[in-house]
């Protein structure tokens, strides 16, 4: 860390001396620190006059009759978003501003896009005299709506994301089990199209994976906080790097054990894939151990390729994946499909609602960003893609803002598993990677993604808010004059404490603790928790 | 712990360019060869947004788009074929979901309307704001000889093809395939009937979505004596009047397997007959023996001159290649030059092989498309005969002309045409693994009227027709060939 005070305390003033009465200094705080949630609900809006222009473009191409209507769906959307807004204003005030525009702008895109394929799935029922189907567009508004109640509830129940450290294993255990419970469950109830991570419970199915995810991360970094000592201390130096102990590979070996049992016995490379690129890329962060993630990599390409050979699903999407073309008719139909509407897309696109993107199978949920490249192009994609970026960036700086150890590995793990999962569903679309089959975070159709990705944004915010906010409460130490804010600095390399207000004014830890980028403490660093 | 953050951070930046510069491979450098992909529909569904071409021939409309009776239909235009399996093997199908084939597709950027050569005109719409149309596409099909071949193909139940060219243009005049099939159903909005349609047809059994005058090959049998004939005239190597063996089977060259005449009876009363009565006869033994002595060399190229072995040509639907078999040695040279062994053709060639005798020698570049109109049907291009180079001389010409002549008087003559001199050359050809016992394929190669030719034509009766192993050229192609050369002269062209 360059910069050893996170932004929030700058803005603080750190040198001065603070008064005793703490509810004395709040206004001043409040003033010298711009909560910036005025910049957040302009982007709302801005996110709800692009979706509703993008609403009325699709109406416009499907000659459908231009309402009044439109702008109302546009507003209740607006509504919806104020909502949530609100309640960050509440809960999480000093949150980062971006954060809820960019998913709500990808949420409405995805309304947008799952509506235009609707009107498509429409016309073609009734040209066949068929029923027509129900609206996936509607159903999707409800799952937004029950997304965004997830969203405050997260909020609202998480009042400190550092709480969440005390339920790690309890997190990871129900993750396990979520996770485990389709490869359990009949086929029947757990299969759709080849893959067995449903559950299916009338109407409604849901992916247990989704939730997994956040339940994982959750896990994974109240058991790094712990342990991360133990995995940093120990090694050997091979080939300039320092390669971790045969026996502290355990936690590794399990997760990877995890993600094949998921690849064998849910044929669902996607999730698969997923769970372990997080867990390696928080393993690495604790660790700053590049080696974590050779050695990773390398059982995970050993694993894969035994799944490869094994695995006739895994073959199928492989050979797919090499050339789309070779059974057009068969496997490589949906591939092949996606790619000829992104090619006919082009640079600019179609125009939103004058492609064809119903020609390809799953052009709501898998395959929306075929549909979208179809639709909007090459150029509206990279706008996209980008957006994923700078959501999962902005949790990445919070992560980096934030002065607990839990926090940053929480809102790092969480910010990689938007960008990871973008990856894996994109680059499996555009045949980059092998399709996976799982959905784009906020733009697909599917209930269980929308509302587990809202959860995990509030997990964001709730990260962001501690990482910008007035840290007075805090602050373990008093700084010392002369030393400027050199005290921060353990801060944001320190632990998760939790420590009551009674023990705030005296410092669990003495000492400067090292920067990070400097050579690793050889002194064990295991410290006690104040829980 | 920042700075594997800060890598995290550059690593997610990573991801996000490596799917953009996928993206850009996929929708800007692949964009072209993946839009323009037969599989992909979206081009095929778009261009029933706007008024295609029409196709037409000698006056009468063989394909247009009307607007779509169904006012809720998302297709604007419904294609139309009017007799459609009377002309389905030039026009082809236009299907939603199965895509385009013959005209419909080898013409398809003139009758969407994105051919460069309709460019100005797409300006003038657009500036005028008339609805963007496609071009319209008239064919050299001469209706009236179209019919006749069809119709007589199909009165007597027959499996085959005819192809009729304009000698002096290449234009071709009719180009029939049977049994046939009707595009109209391909053409529909509705995906149940286009899928019932395409099911039913490919499973045809005779198949009928192949355009057998172009994507059929066949052993030519006696048909290939005129290749043959040529090609040993123009090396000096025969005369009319030269003697050769009239023996009814003779022993192949460098091998031991003899081969007979078709009857198994002898070319004449003698040792030895004029060569001019025995390609009247069509006798083999001669013809073996000629094409084993000017070698596979100059047989080769004499076929390749008239044609063979060009993957390309297309007219402008694509035209399968005709084939001569690589004749390594004497005897399948010997086998070849009576049009068996490896030797394959389509309808179209054989045409062409007589065409040429009728234009003296020089082929013409054949084609079935006469012009290319815009919207408003004015003219945008003709197409010139194209010679191409000359594969015999004048006097080679005419003196196959004149032993076509002999094998034509020599005939059944079913089907005569009264004043009308025909010059031509029958074919019985032997196919597939029990070449003995499988009805043989006929033909019938003819040109007239002599001495100057309007038409040029090839019939192939499929396994003898209804006459089993009986079947002859003579017997049964030979009377749809004088029929459509009867309907040429008859509507005065």
């Amino acid at each position: 860390m360059t910069r050893p005070t996170a932004p929030g305390a700058q803005n603080g003033a750190p040198g001065i001396d603070r008064p005793a009465d703490r509810t004395a200094l709040r206004p001043a705080v409040a003033a010298a620190v711009s909560t910036r949630r005025g910049v957040e609900l302009a982007l709302l809006a801005l996110a709800a006059v692009i979706t509703t222009g993008a609403l009325v473009l699709v109406e416009a191409n499907q000659e459908q009759e231009l309402t009044w209507a439109l702008l109302y769906l546009g507003a209740a959307y607006m509504a919806l978003l104020a909502l949530a807004h609100l309640a960050v204003r509440k809960f999480a005030p000093y949150a980062d501003p971006l954060v809820l525009p960019l998913a709500a702008l990808l949420n409405g895109i995805g309304l947008v896009m799952i509506h235009r394929v609707d009107l498509a799935r429409i016309a073609r029922a009734v040209s066949l005299g068929n029923e027509e189907p129900a609206q996936e567009a509607l159903r999707q508004v409800g799952w937004t709506a029950i997304g965004l109640v997830f969203f405050v509830g997260v909020l609202w129940l998480v009042p400190d994301h550092r709480t969440l450290a005390r339920y790690g294993y309890t997190a990871g255990f129900a993750g396990l089990i979520l996770l485990a419970l389709p490869a359990v469950l009949p086929a029947s109830l757990s299969e759709v199209n080849g893959a067995r991570i449903w559950i299916r419970l009338g109407p409604a199915s849901i992916q247990p994976g989704e939730f997994a995810k956040i339940l994982f991360v959750v896990f994974f970094a109240s058991f790094l906080v712990v342990k991360r000592d133990l995995f940093t201390s120990a090694g050997k130096h091979f080939l300039g790097m320092t390669f971790p102990r045969p026996r502290d590979l355990g936690p590794l070996l399990v997760a990877w054990g995890v993600a094949m049992a998921v690849l064998v016995f849910e044929s669902d490379l996607g999730t698969s894939l997923m769970f372990f690129g997080i867990v390696l890329v928080m393993l690495y962060v604790a660790t700053e151990r590049i080696s974590w993630v050779l050695i990773g990599l390398t059982i995970f390409g050993a694993g894969a390729f035994a799944a490869w050979t094994f695995v006739s699903r895994v073959q199928i999407r492989v050979s797919v994946w090499l050339d789309p073309f070779a059974d057009y008719n068969g496997r490589g139909f949906q591939v092949s499909q996606g790619l000829f509407g992104l090619a006919t897309g082009g640079m600019g696109g179609t125009g939103l609602g004058a492609g064809r993107p119903e020609l390809v199978p799953f052009a709501s949920t898998d395959f929306i960003f075929t549909s979208l490249g179809e639709e909007i192009g090459l150029v509206g994609i990279a706008a996209l893609l980008l957006i994923y970026c700078l959501l999962a960036t902005r949790a990445m700086r919070s992560a980096l803002a934030v002065r607990d150890t839990f926090g940053k590995l929480l809102a790092a793990g969480l910010g990689f598993a938007i960008a990871w999962q973008v990856f894996v569903v994109v680059g499996g679309v555009i045949n980059l990677i092998p399709n996976t089959g799982i959905t784009a975070p906020f733009v697909s159709y599917g209930g269980s993604s929308l509302v587990a990705n809202y959860a995990l944004v509030a997990l964001v915010l709730r990260v962001s808010n501690a990482a910008r906010q007035p840290s007075t409460e805090k602050r373990p130490g008093t700084p010392v004059p002369g030393q400027g804010q050199a005290p921060l600095a353990p801060l944001a390399e320190a632990s998760t404490e939790m420590v009551s207000r009674d023990q705030v004014r005296t410092p669990p830890h003495g000492g400067v603790r090292q920067e990070a980028g400097a050579p690793p403490d050889p002194a064990p660093r295991g410290r006690t928790r104040g829980e | 712990m920042n700075t594997p953050l800060r890598r995290v951070s550059l690593a997610v930046m990573v991801l996000i360019l490596l799917l953009l510069g996928q993206a850009t491979w996929i929708q800007v450098v692949k964009a072209d060869e993946y839009r323009a992909d037969p599989r992909n529909a979206r081009v095929l569904l778009d261009e029933y947004s706007r008024q295609r071409g029409q196709i037409s021939a000698g006056g009468e409309v063989l394909a247009q788009s009307v607007q779509s009776p169904d006012p809720g239909d998302r297709l604007r235009y419904q294609r139309q074929y009017t007799d459609g399996p009377l002309y389905a093997p030039v026009t082809g199908y236009y299907s939603q979901i199965y895509g385009a084939g013959g005209m419909e597709r080898a013409m398809d950027p003139v009758l969407n309307g994105t051919d460069d050569r309709l460019f100005v005109r797409r300006i003038s719409d657009a500036v005028t704001g008339r609805d963007p149309a496609g071009g319209n596409v008239v064919l050299s099909i001469d209706p009236r000889v179209q019919r006749a071949a069809y119709e007589a193909m199909t009165s007597r139940g027959y499996q085959g093809s005819v192809v009729a060219i304009r000698p002096q243009t290449g234009e071709i005049l009719a180009m029939v395939s049977t049994p046939s099939y009707d595009p109209n159903p391909l053409a529909s909005h509705s995906g149940t009937t286009q899928q019932n349609a395409w099911n039913q047809l490919t499973e045809d059994d005779p198949p009928t979505l192949t355009n057998r005058a172009t994507s059929e090959t066949y052993p030519p049998g006696s048909t290939f004596k005129i290749v043959t004939t040529a090609a040993a005239l123009e090396a000096g190597a025969i005369t009319p009047e030269a003697p050769v063996t009239a023996a009814p089977r003779i022993t192949l060259p460098d091998s031991t397997t003899t081969l007979e005449n078709y009857d198994g009876k002898p070319c004449g009363p003698g040792a030895s007959v004029p060569f001019a009565t025995a390609f009247a006869k069509s006798c083999n033994g001669p013809f073996a023996q000629l094409g084993a002595q000017i070698g596979a060399d100059r047989l080769r190229a004499m076929a390749v001159s008239l044609g063979f072995e060009n993957p390309g040509l297309t007219v402008p639907m694509p035209v399968q290649a005709s084939r001569l078999g690589d004749m390594a040695d004497g005897a399948s040279t010997a086998q070849s030059s009576i049009g068996q062994r490896d030797v394959r053709l389509t309808p179209l060639q054989n045409a062409q092989i007589t065409a040429t005798v009728a234009n003296g020698g020089v082929p013409m570049t054949p084609t079935t498309v006469a012009q290319i109109q815009g919207q408003d049907l004015s003219t945008v291009e003709s197409t010139e005969p194209d010679r191409l180079a000359r594969a015999f001389s004048q006097s080679t010409a005419d003196t196959l002309t004149q032993l076509m002549i002999g094998s034509e008087n020599n005939g059944s003559g079913q089907g005569r045409i009264p004043g009308v001199q025909i010059a031509s050359k029958t074919g019985t050809a032997e196919w597939g693994a029990n070449p003995k016992t499988n009805p043989p394929h006929t033909w019938y190669d003819a040109f007239g009227p002599v001495p100057n030719p309007q038409i040029a034509v090839s019939v192939i009766v499929e396994r003898g027709g209804n006459r089993g192993e009986e079947a002859t050229g003579g017997s049964v192609a030979s009377p749809i060939g004088r029929a459509v050369i009867a309907a040429a002269l008859g509507s005065g062209s």
